[in-house]
Parts: structure tokens; sequence; C-alpha cells
């Protein structure tokens, strides 16, 4: 149920729909807009360009959700979180999912009340020193002096890393990617740790990124999900599935330039024709419209194509696939059946 | 002839004074130089002078306006001035601006904010200054909803019809006065929220059905920069201010429960930092009101600060109230006048001309404090800069953005101080 | 015998609450309490409403859980094992260390630069004047962060202590390291200490102890001496010679109390990647002090300049006319008066200084927001329960200073006849 609050003069600023409603999937049809939680500022992740508008492979999800839901991949209000504040954002409403390098973690699915939909990026958290530094591994670092973002799942397993090997460490702990950079380019550290994907994203906007190198170690498992709130479980399918389809389409071969003719009549492979809609309801299932997928896929491509156009070798970010290849190529991006 | 004594006869020319009397000299001296400890404070002084322009100096005169990125900012600054030399890259500034003062606000509805700011000149121009026309106090009156409308845009029949509730009272109060002094002040109090909760939204839509006229509506996440903060800082003062006097004359009151409670108000909000009450803007609020309520984060924020600043507004204007003669209370009382009329007609006039440097203060206080709202990822001017350094264009860049801001705020605050000393200055005056 | 006004209770009619004013008020007061009352069982109705919606529960349990962070400033003993309640009190003592560092640091650089603010040397007013207007009409959080970045940025590293020919090196004789980490400093050592004593929840150093009663002993007598003396001097006239003894009391006690528990300084040295052994004052430490003491510094000299100001020059002529030197002048009848004026003022300063060590937050200095409305309340998810206990925590440090403030309010309030 929602209530209407006025609070004077400033009712009107108040009159921000209703989340907490029957159905998120209601509110951002009666919204027209999806208000999606990133990042205030990774590069590669999610920052804005010089016209305020947010790009990145976070937020590339965003606008294949909004595509799907909306039928526009523009339709997406980006709302830039802090690590301390996004889930209580989520919890509270005032975004509908969270795309936001966001672990995946036992006591955030059960004690927070949250539910982790689609493993966007399998990431581990690692280190990054400075190749003058000489040090080819983290086992070198006792006594080093430690740049961590607070708020996130990094401080707990640093301290557990550096007990379970023995060492010491000096933390300084920083309130975002922005000033925990500026440290350690400063040299107020020795090490910057954090998710590897994110280390390679800060070393990218270095002038000198030669000059820096990642450990080979990876001191944890940090799987980075999309997030929505528990209870609402049609919203959770289409987050979940939109995702999905993004990875089917990338093993199928469908891809945002090829994707409009293969939806214009039904293929030979009858996956492809479910998942684009040509064959079957499977859209309806969820309430949205049949060629939902095509929406989604021609927002920013397939799960490959937005990886690498975002984070992939070719831009200065530079991340392998690695973990995250698909199954049939020896990853761990697998999803179930469009069936 | 010989023999009388050298008499002068005739007027020697004026000479000059000694070189060391006059002109630059003497003032050296005499303000320089005047003692050991004088000479060497002169010397300390200039030597920190000489230090501060050594460093800053010629970083500052190679600075540049106009790259890209700051990859070639430097280049541009080591091809003219040299291999290894560093220079202010200002061209950041040069491309974002815009960003910095107006947020993600769209380019090109920058006017609405821009007049909002004219308009509020105007409308603060007949509080300030004693010699504006008094009628345009009315248009003060009316500007916080002409603000809204303009900032965040809609229908413009919204913020018509939430003015009316004043009519409203009005109406209420005229009518039923002469049944009962007292159900016509219940009724001026009652009308307007009962009207407010069930009349106002519809009579909009009705206005706007027949009558549609309206601006592009704007969300809160598109506000950023100096415009947040001056959002922020302007309604938390002006919305305190009422809340302020209220609490004001309740810890001067006679009722104990009344007094204990404004006295609770004030010390407990009084005593912790703002960032906390941030946080329980950010956090907590939404627990304390009905579940399912929503509000937009910035009105949650200008809620926290207002409540913040009420509890400092009360004590301005207690102090305002302490400053009233004695006497002045005693002949409201002995003019017949209860303690509304004797507030409205006899104290607050004298006691708010009185708080007026103290309110400015409290308003350049609250607009630094704006820039805590970064820690709650609201997009004040710090944290654009920390989105801007995120990009790959500008990373690395630091001095020039912090620069460009501090220099911003000094622009707003260096007036406002100077304004309220001077009005400190000018009050004193009236009481000798 | 006269006709009384209406006795109370004979004839009590309802609308006399509202029109009587002996009534009135009363039923002013209840009418209040009852809409007040109503608007807390409201918002914690809503409360408990909204908690059990999200499934959670009000419970202070997790401060007894193992924290499980690290915190780089402990003045207290603390490893990622304690709990998050030992976690609080290392921040509160934090934020408690560095109020008091600002506060001391902030008053004098106020007295400083309000004195020479006031001074007749053009170029040196003119500075204090331009100090004073720039620090005070710019956000302090940008302060702190530029005094951060000077010092990271601008310090040497301590690898540029190292090799043959370090391009940086100690100062003062080889004791202090200025690194863009920190300051290192000497740390007093004892050789044979006496361990430390358990009390609960801290440990207090019996040495630290031993040294505070030695030097409270060595004024105490100091103290008895010069009583005595003074006693002399009214019975017979003559001062007796005291100074060899306050010389003996006050040094003897404690150079004996350096070689029994062995004290020496430990230096800071570079070992790995860092200076070991030594105190270490962090950036973070360094900028929120020296940032905020600057800032705030400005408010006091104001007030310094003002409390000067408003003592007319008559005062201290008449003191120099009554025979005075203007030593004494100064000390029994400008200051005394200037005081009454600025001291109130200043306490009011350190309780915002106090408040705005929270501005922590903006380098990481680990104080109470940042252990326990930080790092504590994102790992557990408890943020009810840690923002009331945060903001109860800081109410009461502001309440204890103001209650010390009315305290010195009180005494020197002018008694009006």
């Amino acid at each position: 149920m929602k209530k209407s609050v006025l609070f004077g003069t400033m009712a009107a600023a108040a009159v921000v729909a209703g989340a907490a409603g029957a159905g998120t999937l209601e509110d951002v049809i009666a919204r027209g807009e999806l208000n999606c939680g990133s990042n205030a500022g990774l590069a590669g992740f999610s920052a804005p360009d010089a016209n305020g508008v947010y790009q990145g492979f976070d937020v590339a999800f965003c606008r294949a959700i909004a595509a799907a839901v909306l039928g526009d991949p523009m339709k997406v209000k980006v709302i830039p979180l802090s690590s301390e504040t996004r889930f209580t954002a989520l919890a509270a409403g005032e975004v509908d999912m969270l795309a936001r390098t966001s672990t995946w973690t036992y006591s955030r699915d059960n004690d927070l009340k949250l539910d982790f939909v689609g493993v966007n990026y399998y990431d581990g958290q690692g280190f990054m020193v400075k190749k003058s530094l000489g040090v080819s591994s983290a086992k070198e670092l006792d006594g080093a002096t430690v740049c961590i973002q607070t708020g996130t799942t990094t401080e707990l397993n640093l301290a557990d890393y550096f007990k379970s090997n023995g060492m010491t460490y000096e933390p300084v702990p920083l309130k975002d990617n922005a000033e925990a950079e500026q440290q350690y380019t400063a040299g107020a550290c020795d090490v910057y740790t954090t998710d590897a994907s994110g280390l390679a994203a800060t070393r990218a906007t270095f002038a000198d990124a030669s000059e820096h190198v990642l450990l080979p170690e990876i001191i944890s498992k940090e799987p980075l999900a999309l997030v929505v709130r528990h209870g609402d479980n049609q919203w959770a399918d289409i987050v979940k599935w939109t995702f999905n389809a993004l990875l089917t389409a990338e093993e199928l071969g469908i891809t945002s330039t090829n994707v409009d003719e293969m939806a214009a009549a039904p293929g030979v492979n009858p996956e492809i024709n479910r998942l684009l809609g040509t064959e079957g309801e499977l859209g309806a299932m969820m309430g949205l419209s049949k060629d939902w997928a095509v929406k989604a896929i021609k927002a920013g491509g397939n799960y490959g194509e937005i990886f690498e156009a975002n984070i992939g070798a070719s831009t200065s970010i530079g991340l392998a696939r690695g973990l995250n290849a698909l199954w049939t190529q020896g990853g761990l991006q697998y999803s179930p059946p469009f069936r | 002839m010989a023999d009388t004594a050298f008499v002068r006869d005739k007027m020697l020319a004026p000479q000059k004074a000694p070189s060391s009397e006059v002109g630059a000299l003497r003032w050296m001296r005499e303000n320089l130089f005047s003692g050991p400890l004088n000479t060497i404070l002169t010397l300390a002084a200039l030597y920190f002078v000489y230090v501060i322009v050594a460093t800053i100096g010629p970083w500052l005169s190679r600075s540049v306006w106009n790259a890209s990125t700051l990859q070639e900012c430097r280049a541009i600054v080591e091809a003219s001035f040299g291999e290894g030399k560093k220079g202010a890259c200002f061209a950041v500034i040069n491309e974002r601006w815009q960003q910095i003062i107006f947020g993600f606000y769209p380019r090109d509805l920058y006017w609405r904010p821009t007049l909002t700011m004219v308009l509020m000149l105007v409308a603060l121009g007949p509080v300030l200054f004693t010699w504006v026309p008094r009628k345009l106090l009315w248009f003060s009156f009316a500007f916080p909803a002409v603000a809204f409308w303009l900032l965040w845009g809609g229908t413009v029949w919204l913020p018509v019809a939430i003015l009316l509730a004043f009519g409203v009272a009005y109406a209420a109060y005229r009518v039923l006065t002469p049944v009962n002094g007292l159900l016509g002040i219940v009724a001026a109090i009652i009308a307007p929220i009962l009207y407010w909760l069930y009349l106002c939204a519809p009579l909009a839509n009705v206005l706007e059905t027949a009558l549609p006229f309206g601006l592009r509506t704007l969300q809160s996440h598109e506000f950023g920069g100096f415009l947040l903060s001056s959002v922020i800082g302007v309604s938390g003062i002006a919305f305190s201010l009422p809340l302020g006097i209220l609490l004001a004359l309740g810890r001067q009151s006679d009722l104990f429960v009344v007094k204990t409670t404004c006295v609770a108000f004030i010390e407990g909000f009084r005593g912790v930092p703002l960032i906390t009450l941030l946080f329980v803007a950010s956090l907590l609020l939404n627990y304390f009101l009905p579940p399912g309520t929503e509000f937009d984060v910035i009105l949650r924020v200008i809620i926290m600060v207002t409540i913040f600043s009420a509890a400092y507004m009360a004590e301005v204007v207690r102090g305002g109230l302490a400053a009233l003669p004695r006497g002045q209370y005693e002949a409201a009382d002995a003019l017949g006048l209860d303690y509304w009329q004797a507030q409205r007609l006899i104290i607050m006039p004298q006691a708010l001309k009185v708080s007026i440097p103290g309110i400015v203060g409290n308003f350049i206080g609250l607009f630094k404090d704006t820039t805590l709202v970064s820690f709650i990822s609201l997009q004040d001017p710090l944290q654009l800069v920390a989105s801007i350094r995120a990009n790959q264009e500008w990373n690395g860049i630091y001095w020039e953005l912090f620069i460009f801001v501090g220099l911003l705020f000094f622009a707003f605050c260096f007036p406002m101080s100077r304004y309220s000393m001077y009005l400190e200055r000018k009050l004193k005056t009236d009481h000798r | 015998m006269s006709t009384a006004v209406d006795a109370p209770g004979s004839n009590f009619r309802l609308g006399m609450l509202i029109y009587d004013t002996r009534y009135r008020s009363l039923t002013i007061q209840v009418v209040f309490l009852a809409l007040l009352i109503a608007f807390f069982v409201w918002l914690v109705d809503n409360t408990i409403h909204n908690l059990s919606l999200k499934g959670k529960d009000f419970d202070f349990g997790f401060l007894f859980v193992r924290a499980g962070y690290d915190i780089n400033q402990t003045l207290v003993e603390y490893t990622n094992d304690s709990t998050h309640g030992r976690a609080l009190v290392v921040g509160l003592l934090n934020t408690l260390f560095l109020a008091f560092l600002c506060c001391v640091l902030a008053t004098i650089i106020g007295l400083i630069a309000g004195v020479l603010r006031l001074s007749k040397n053009w170029i040196v007013s003119r500075l204090m004047a331009i100090y004073i207007e720039t620090v005070r009409n710019v956000p302090v959080v940008l302060w702190i962060v530029l005094v951060n970045a000077i010092m990271s940025i601008s310090m040497p590293e301590p690898k540029e202590f190292r090799g043959e020919n370090p391009s940086a090196s100690m100062i003062l004789f080889d004791s202090v390291a200025v690194t863009n980490r920190g300051v290192y400093l000497p740390e007093p050592l004892f050789e044979h200490g006496m361990g430390s004593l358990q009390l609960g929840y801290f440990s207090v150093s019996l040495n630290l102890l031993a040294i505070l009663a030695v030097i409270i002993g060595s004024v105490w007598g100091y103290r008895r001496i010069q009583a005595s003396a003074t006693k002399v001097q009214h019975v017979t006239g003559v001062r007796p010679v005291t100074w060899w003894k306050s010389v003996l009391i006050i040094t003897v006690p404690i150079v004996a109390l350096k070689f029994a528990l062995g004290f020496h300084l430990g230096y800071p040295e570079l070992k790995g990647f860092n200076f070991n052994g030594g105190l270490q004052a962090r950036n973070s430490l360094i900028a929120m002090w020296i940032a905020l003491s600057v800032y705030s510094a400005t408010y006091i000299a104001e007030n310094v300049r003002a409390g000067v100001m408003a003592i007319s020059r008559g005062q201290t002529e008449a003191a120099l006319a009554l025979g005075l030197r203007s030593g004494l002048a100064l000390r029994l009848v400008v200051l005394p008066q200037a005081l009454r004026l600025i001291v109130p003022p200043l306490i009011s300063q350190y309780l915002s200084i106090t408040k705005n060590t929270s501005l922590a937050i903006a380098v990481g200095y680990m104080d109470l927001r940042s252990t326990l409305g930080g790092i504590t309340m994102n790992q557990t998810g408890r943020e009810m329960e840690s923002m009331l206990l945060l903001m109860g925590i800081y109410l009461t440090i502001s309440l204890i200073i103001s209650a010390l403030m009315n305290v010195y309010n009180k005494s020197i309030a002018l008694k009006e006849r």
C-alpha cells in the first residue's frame, strides 16, 4: 500500500513513484524509467561522461533491462551510490536494482534481505603495486601499507589473508576509489587492494599504467552480481532472465548487428526462435513483450559485446575474459536453457 | 652696523622633511620596523609570502586552458615551457565547469536555475536592505513556490494550489473569528492542512486539464554541484527560520512541558554532528515513517538539515530576544496586547532585526556544510570532483578542481560575511 | 470578606479550561504533551513495523561479536579478533584524542592570529586578515582534503630514505622522520617497566601511572615549599632562599624514576616497507589535526580580537595610574575582563571542533564514526542501532562540554546588584 505524505510546499518533491508498491515492474512501467543504482565513478564499469551520461559495463546491464522492460535503453536513471549506502538504498526502494560491483555473500543475501540474481562478473580481490617496489608476490607484503576502500568485503578479506599468512600490515581506509587512487599514486601506500577488475580499471586510467603490476594472488572469491530486493519474484526473474538472455545470445552467436535479421523470421535453431520471440510466448510468462530479448540484445549487444566494448582487451581497461568466458570456452558464465 | 648680532630678516623657504620622515620610508619605519619584534615579524611575513608565491606562482603562470585530456595538457606545458616543467591544467575547468555548477541538469535548461538565482536576489532584497520597497515582501513570500516550480518543473498549478492554502487559512480565520476567536485560530491551522491533504492535488489536476501550462519535469537526481548546495542551503535556512522562532519562544515560555521539550530539541540537535544526521536522512528516515512512504533523498536531506539548523536558529533568535529591553515586553503588556499580538507587533520585528547577522552567519555555516552531502553520495561539488577524476581523460588531476570549488565557495561566502559585518556595525550604532 | 475571585472547583465549567488563565496553561501543556507522546508512539510504531517488514530486530548483541577488521591507530589494545564493542572504544578514544589535539593547537594559533591581527605592523595584520577571511569562507572538508593531499604528495616516501645517498633524511638528530605516510617520532620505552594494570576493558600502563604520581608529588612538594616560604616571609619579613629546594624536589624524583624504570627513547628505523619502532602520527591524523585547527583558529582569532577590543583603553590606563606594572596590569585588569568575553565562545568552538572530528571520513582517520558508524555498521547491517548509539555518544560528549561551559559562565558572571 502506498501512502502519500504531504509536507507543506515540498510535497510535490516527494512525488517519486512508490517503488514499494505491489510490483516493481508496474512501478517501473508507470514511471517510464528504470532506477538503477551504480558506481559514482569507476572507469569502465560506471562513470559519467562530459554530458553527464553514465557509461560502462555495469550500466550496460541497466540499459539492457530498461530496453527489455520499457523498449528504450536510454530510459534509465543511473543513481550513483557509495559502497556504504548502496544496500540501504535498494532496500528503501530508492533504486529498482543494483548493478554496482556488489559481491554476493551469504550474509548479504540472508541478513540484508537481498536477492543476487545474476553474476555479471566473476572477480576476486587482488593487489596492485608499483613495479619499482620489486614485489612479485603478495606473500612478500609483510609490513606494507595497504590502501583499502572502506565499507566493502575487501576489508575483512585483507585482515583474514594477512593473519593466515602470519604477516602484518598497516591499513589506510579510504572512502572511495578516487581517494584510494590518489593515495596510492602519491605513494602514501605500497599496495592498493580491491576487486581485480577494479584494479585493472584504475590502472587503465594511469598515464604510466605499465609501471604498475597486479600481483598473481587472488585472495577471495568476489562474484559481482546484479541485486534486487527480496520478495518481488517477478522482478527478480526479469532481471535474472534478461541477463541470461544476453549470455545465451553470445552462446548462440546473436549479436547486436545480426539480431534484427535473425528476429525477422523463424530460423532453423528452435532455441534462437524461442529467445527472439519468433516462436512461443516466453516474454509473456514474465509480463513482457514478445521481443523483449531482441530489444535487450540491441541495447548494447550480447554479454561478450558488452564486455569487449567496456572493459575488454581492446579497451584501455584491458581485462581478459578469464573466468568470465562462456562455459563452452572454459569459463564460468553459463545460462540455463530457454525452454 | 657690524656689531649687531645676526638677525634673520626674511623667512627661510620651508625645507623638505628628512627622507626618513616622509612617504614610504616613514610609513615603513612606523608600520613595519618600529621595534625588534616588529622587524622580525615583518621579515617572517615577507619570507612567508615569498615562499607561497615561489611555490605556486610558476605553476599558476604556466596554466593551460584548452586541452581535452590531462596528458595533452602536460604535453602542452612541456612544449611551451620546456622539459620537466609543471603547470596548472585549468582545461578541466574549461570543459567541466558547467557540471560543477549545475550538476547533471539538462544543458538546454540552465536558464531555469539561473533565473531562480536572480529571482532569489530580488526576493532577498526587501529582507536584507531597507531601501527596497516593502511591497516586494509579497514576492519574497511567494518565492519558495516559484523557485520550486522553476527548478523541478511540472505543472504551474501545483505550486499555485499549494499557495492557495494561505488564502484558505485566511478565509477560515475571517469567517470563524466573529463566531469564536479561538475557533478562528484553530480553523486557520486545520483548514490548510485538510486542504493540502485532500483538495490540493485534485484541484491542481483539474486546473492542469483545464489550462495546461508547465515546464519539463526534472528529477532530483539531476541536481548537482553548486545548484544542489544552494538548494539545500537556502531551503534549509528558509524553512528553519519559522521553526527556530517557535523553538526560541518555546524555550522562553513559562510552560514547563513546552520549555523542556524545546530545550531538549535544541540541545539534542546541536549536540550531534551534521554528518550523523545526514546518515540518518539517507539510512534511517524511511524507518520512522509509515511503511511504503517514500521520499526523495534530497527532500530527506533538506528535512534533516532544516531540523539541524532550526536548533541553531533558535539560539540566534533567543539572542535577539535577550537583547530586547524588558520595557518592550512590559509596554506591550500595558497596551493590552495578548501574547501573539505582542510577539507579532512588538517583539519579533525588533528581535529578528537584531538577529539578522546571526542568521546570515548560520547560513554561511550551513552552505559550507552542504559539502558533507557528498558522504552520502549526493552529487555536490566535491562528489562531482571525484567523478570527474574517475574519468580516464582527467585522472590524476587534483589541485585545479579543488581550487575552483574553493574559489566558488569563497565567492559566495565572503560577500555574505561582509554583509553580516556591515549589518552588525549598522545595528550597533542604532542602539547607542 | 472581599469579593473573592471565583473559587476554584465550586462551579467549574469546561470552558474555563481555555478561558481561565489559571487553567489555560495547564490545558495547553496537557494537550501539547499528549500530542508529543502520540508523535513518539507513531514514530516507534512505524519503526517496529518497518523493522519487522525487513525481518530485522533491534539488538545490540552485535557489539560482542568478533569485529574481523583492523584499525591502524589504536590507543588501547585491539586486534581483528576483538569485538565490535572494543572497536567502538578504540574509535571513541581516537575521536577524543583528535579533538583534544585540535583544541590545543586551535587555541594557540587562534590566540596568536587574533593578537597579530590587531598588530600595528601593516603587513602582518593584513596577512592575518587574509588568512582569517580565506580559511573561514571555504568549507572545512576542502581544507582537510587539501592538507592530506599536500602531506601525501609533497613529503618523501619511506623508500627515499634508503640507500647510500638517500634523497630524504631524518631530522632532529635522526630521531624524526617526516614521510608521506605520516611523521615518525621517537617513543618512550622502559627497560624494566612495571607492566600494566588490567581494569576490565582497559589496561593501564603502570609506568605511566608512576610517572604521573611522581609529577603530581613533585608539584605538591614545590607548592608546599613556596607556601612555607611565604609564611616565613609574612612573619619575619624576609623570604628564605628556596630555589635549591625547588630544583631538587622537581628534578630528583623524576630522574630517579627514569633510572629505576630504565627509560630510553626508541627511534624509528627503516625496515622493509616502512619505518618501524617509534610513534607514528599518520597522515590522516595530521591532516585532520592541522586542517581542523587552522580552520577553527580563524573563529577563535576573531573572538580574541573582539574580546581585546571590547576592553576600553581606559582600563589599562587606570591600572597604570594605580601604579601597576604593565605585566600586572595585563594580568590583573585587562585579561580577566577580556577572558569573560573570550572564553564562552572559545568553549563553543571546542564543541564544534569535537563534532567536526566526524569529518575524518574524508581522509580515513579511524574515529568513532569510521569504526562504529562505518565499518561496523556496514559489516553487521545494523544501521539503526549503530546510528542511535553513535548519536548518543556524540550527544553525551557535547552535553558534558556544555555543562562545563555553564559552570564556568556561572563562576565569572558579573554579580549585578
